[in-house]
C-alpha cells in the first residue's frame, strides 16, 4: 500500500521535502516504515533512526502493524519545543 | 475541549497580561505561570559557548495541539488542577521573548508548584514542536536532542 509520510524540521530541511510517498506491505510495522524512510533519505539516516512514527496525531510503537492504516502518517524527529 | 484547558499555538509575541484572566477561578487559591524565553548563550559539552542570533519554531500543528491537550488532561488528573493554559509561539522568536507560556490554577499552591515542571518536561519530550537556532555566524541548526533512555 502506498503511504504518504509528512516530514518535519531537520528531516524536511535536509531532504527539501515536506512529504514522501513510500510503498509498504499491509502488514508492515512502523519499524519497516522507518527503515524504508532511512533507505530513501540516507542523508537523514541518523536522525530517522531516533525518530518516531505518528498516525493521526498519535505515536505508534515500532512493532505495531501500520502498513494498512489509512490515517495521516508523520515522521516525528526528537522534539525541542519550549 | 472544556474551559478547564486552553491550548493555543500563536505566531505573535506572548504577553502574560493577555492570558492571566484565563486561570480565574474563585475556588482556586493558587495560580502559577512559567515562561520559557529564548536565550542567547548555549554551553556545549566541550566547554564552548555558542551565541544565538535568533530562533525559529515549527510544529506539526494539529498533533501538537492534541498532544498539549492530552498533557493538560493528564496534569489535571495527576495534580489537583482546575485550569491549565498552554501557549506556544511558532515562527521566528527574537532573543529574550517568550516561546512558551504555561499556567495552572489549583485550590492549594503545592499542586501548582509541582505541576509546572512536570508539564514542561512532558512538553519537551512528547509535543511535536522543533526549534532551529540561527547562530551569530549565520549557521543554522535544527535541535533534535538524543532521546533519553527510558530506563
Amino acid at each position: 500500500m502506498k503511504q504518504r509520510i509528512l516530514l518535519f524540521a531537520g528531516v524536511r530541511s535536509a531532504s527539501g521535502l515536506d512529504h514522501i510517498d513510500i510503498d509498504v506491505d499491509d502488514d508492515a510495522t512502523a519499524q519497516v516504515v522507518l527503515d524504508e524512510l532511512e533507505r530513501q533519505l540516507p542523508d537523514s539516516g541518523g536522525l530517522i533512526r531516533i525518530s518516531r512514527l505518528a498516525i493521526d496525531g498519535r505515536y505508534v510503537g515500532n512493532d505495531e502493524q501500520v502498513g494498512h492504516c489509512s490515517g495521516e502518517f508523520a515522521l516525528i524527529p526528537p522534539v525541542s519545543g519550549g | 475541549m472544556d474551559d478547564s484547558r486552553l491550548i493555543r499555538l500563536v505566531n505573535e509575541p506572548i504577553r502574560l497580561a493577555e492570558w492571566e484572566a484565563k486561570l480565574a477561578d474563585i475556588d482556586c487559591g493558587a495560580q502559577a505561570w512559567f515562561a520559557g524565553v529564548t536565550r542567547r548563550t548555549t554551553e556545549t559539552n566541550d566547554g564552548q559557548t555558542l551565541l544565538t542570533k535568533t530562533l525559529f519554531y515549527e510544529a506539526h500543528p494539529t498533533m501538537a495541539v492534541g498532544q498539549l491537550d492530552q498533557l493538560a488532561i493528564d496534569a489535571i488528573g495527576k495534580f489537583e488542577l482546575r485550569r491549565v493554559v498552554i501557549v506556544h509561539r511558532l515562527g521566528e522568536v527574537p532573543l529574550g521573548e517568550a516561546s512558551v507560556l504555561m499556567g495552572c490554577a489549583s485550590p492549594h499552591r503545592k499542586d501548582c508548584f509541582a505541576a509546572l515542571p512536570w508539564m514542561m518536561d512532558r512538553l519537551k519530550q512528547e509535543v511535536p514542536i522543533w526549534k532551529r537556532e540561527t547562530f551569530q555566524d549565520e549557521s543554522t541548526e535544527w535541535i533534535h536532542p538524543e532521546p533519553r533512555d527510558p530506563t
